[in-house]
């Protein structure tokens, strides 16, 4: 489905990714590990489409990406979170949410300012879609609080809701458990094996991690220096003794 | 935001977004009335006054769609106000255009002009973006003295504007003619931009404002909706620069000014940034506070505005709409007792 073919990334003399390749299939979580400078979010913005790799290609569904501008990457179905969460401060919950679907939706600053009929017909429509993503992630309680107010953990929920609003196919979560604890990461493990398993959304995971990852992927890819490490189901890759050594650490196990 | 929320100490829920940006239905309807009634208990210089009162809030509030919605600051909405202004009194003297018609085109005109600014204006942001149109605001009337033009404009003279009548020998003063025909464009203008900024668009360019790249990553495209609402705000600018231009009776090089801009700029501050409603309080502010600061001390009228601000802004820093907010606590309060 997703094909990141041979993929290098150059900043000036340093090489952030070298010639990085790996198949994402329909329906699969994909953890994407690697200690820290391993190139995991460099990757991670390549297929957001902020950085533009020197070399090699990514594919959805046997079309680049690459040449479209970021902007027109959520209307070919790439929805993605933030490492820290990026959402709009000041607008409510329910108005986060409805940014998420503007890639699925249309309009034009006249119509919008006269609310011509079709207008508001579209905004039912688009608010029942919104309040049933609320309703799935439980955010109906807080859907009119600014989004500036609210804990850590419901701000990622929001996160979720506003990039399953643009109807995606394949979602890109940047450490989704970066800050939570212990019982908040066990959560959203099970959370986003049920976006996965109720919605048909593909999963690309970059996430440190490990214990997380080891349970909800499929498929795990490993990075180091750049390079790619070693790839394959959870066990496989945490048998494998390049990544113990580059990652798990000698010690451990 | 949350800082306003805290001082008022609302639970956040009641909150809906629609009364961020504009006020609820019993105060819309308050408000009209009173718009509708006070100009029948008033002299006609009084009329006048609160005629350029409607025309600045119009400003203003073109200003906040700008800066509160899209989160672009611009020190250069005198220039808008110029062109719309002149463009109003060329129609209307060397063209013989109706009034009324005048506006729609320096409305257009403007938005054009806006659009067309808001390119570069793209690669600048928050303080660079402030001095960028600030050099806008400064060449503006010089630009309007050229000689090149000045078959049109006038030159430093300007041109002496025309001033309509009441229509269908309605039986009222050209000074409340021409109030309700201000009225009803800035109620049009009023709820054709709270339309706009609850819409996609809207959210759209507050989304930027809050965030370029997650608004990006939302399918958003930045510099579309970035220059849209630099267009929008200068078309409204040009309105009321064509209606200033229309109850004024004269346009100048030297009536549009960088003092106009930052006027301007106060007033959206004063009413609450990001605040429709509050742009007519932020309009308040600039036509009658000076006239209150001279009728204080003729020789330190400018030290007496000047004051009267520092105090609005530490009592008041998040402006009218904290006012607002503080009342809609309070009537909430007794009515729940």
């Amino acid at each position: 489905m997703l094909a990141v073919h041979d993929v290098s990334v150059v900043f000036g003399g340093i090489i952030a990714l070298n010639g990085v390749s790996f198949d994402m299939q329909q329906g699969q979580i994909l953890g994407l590990i690697g200690p820290n400078g391993a190139g995991k979010t460099t990757l991670f913005n390549c297929l957001s489409r902020l950085y533009q790799p020197s070399k090699g290609d990514i594919l959805l569904d046997g079309e680049s990406i690459l040449t479209r501008p970021p902007h027109r990457i959520a209307e070919i179905g790439i929805g993605r979170t933030f490492q820290n969460v990026a959402l709009f401060p000041n607008l409510t919950v329910l108005d986060n949410v409805r940014v998420g679907t503007h890639s699925r939706t249309n309009s034009d600053i006249i119509s919008d300012s006269l609310r011509l009929p079709w207008v508001r017909n579209g905004e039912a429509a688009l608010n029942k879609r919104v309040d049933e993503i609320l309703g799935y992630l439980d955010l109906r309680d807080v859907a009119h609080t600014t989004v500036a107010g609210l804990p850590f953990g419901t701000q990622k929920r929001v996160e979720l809701a506003r990039a399953l609003a643009a109807q995606p196919k394949i979602l890109l979560l940047d450490e989704p458990a970066g800050g939570l604890n212990h019982e908040e990461v066990y959560v959203l493990g099970d959370l986003i094996r049920r976006i996965r398993d109720d919605r048909g959304v593909t999963v690309l995971l970059v996430e440190h991690h490990m214990g997380l990852v080891m349970s909800i992927a499929d498929h795990v890819v490993a990075l180091n220096f750049g390079r790619k490490l070693a790839e394959g189901t959870p066990a496989q890759v945490q048998a494998d003794p390049d990544v113990i050594k580059a990652y798990l650490g000698s010690k451990d196990s | 935001m949350s800082a306003l929320q805290e001082i008022v100490d609302v639970t956040p829920v009641e909150a809906t977004p629609k009364k961020y940006i504009a006020l609820g239905g019993y105060a819309s309807v308050a408000v009209l009335v009173l718009l509708i009634a006070a100009p029948l208990f008033a002299k006609n210089f009084i009329i006048f006054q609160m005629t350029m009162w409607l025309i600045y809030a119009i400003a203003v509030l073109a200003l906040n769609i700008l800066t509160g919605g899209s989160g672009q600051f611009s020190l250069g909405q005198s220039a808008f106000y110029a062109v719309g202004a002149y463009t109003s009194a060329i129609l209307m003297e060397h063209f013989n255009v109706n009034y009324a018609l005048t506006l729609p085109i320096a409305g257009v005109i403007c938005f054009a002009f806006g659009y067309v600014f808001g390119q570069p204006a793209l690669r600048l942001s928050g303080v660079y973006l402030a001095l960028a149109t600030f050099a806008l605001a400064t060449a503006m009337p010089q630009l309007l003295k050229l000689g090149y033009f000045e078959h049109w404009t006038g030159g430093v003279q300007g041109l002496v504007v025309t001033k309509p009548d009441a229509p269908f020998g309605l039986p009222m003063s050209q000074d409340m003619w021409l109030y309700y025909f201000t009225l009803v464009i800035s109620i049009m203008i009023y709820v054709f931009s709270v339309n706009l900024l609850k819409s996609r668009s809207g959210r759209a360019m507050m989304a930027i404002r809050d965030n370029e790249i997650a608004a990006s990553a939302m399918g958003v495209d930045v510099a579309l909706y970035k220059t849209l609402a630099f267009g929008i705000s200068a078309g409204i600018t040009g309105v009321a620069g064509g209606l200033g231009a229309i109850a004024v009776q004269f346009v100048a090089p030297d009536s549009y000014t960088i003092q106009l801009a930052i006027a301007l700029f106060l007033g959206m501050v004063v009413g609450g940034v990001g605040w429709l409603p509050g742009s007519l309080a932020g309009s308040a502010f600039i036509v009658f506070v000076p006239n209150i600061a001279e009728s204080v001390s003729k020789g330190l009228s400018g030290a007496v505005f000047g004051a009267i601000l520092i105090v609005i802004i530490f009592v008041l820093p998040h402006g009218a709409r904290q006012i607002a907010y503080l009342s809609q606590h309070w009537i909430n309060k007794l009515i729940h007792k």
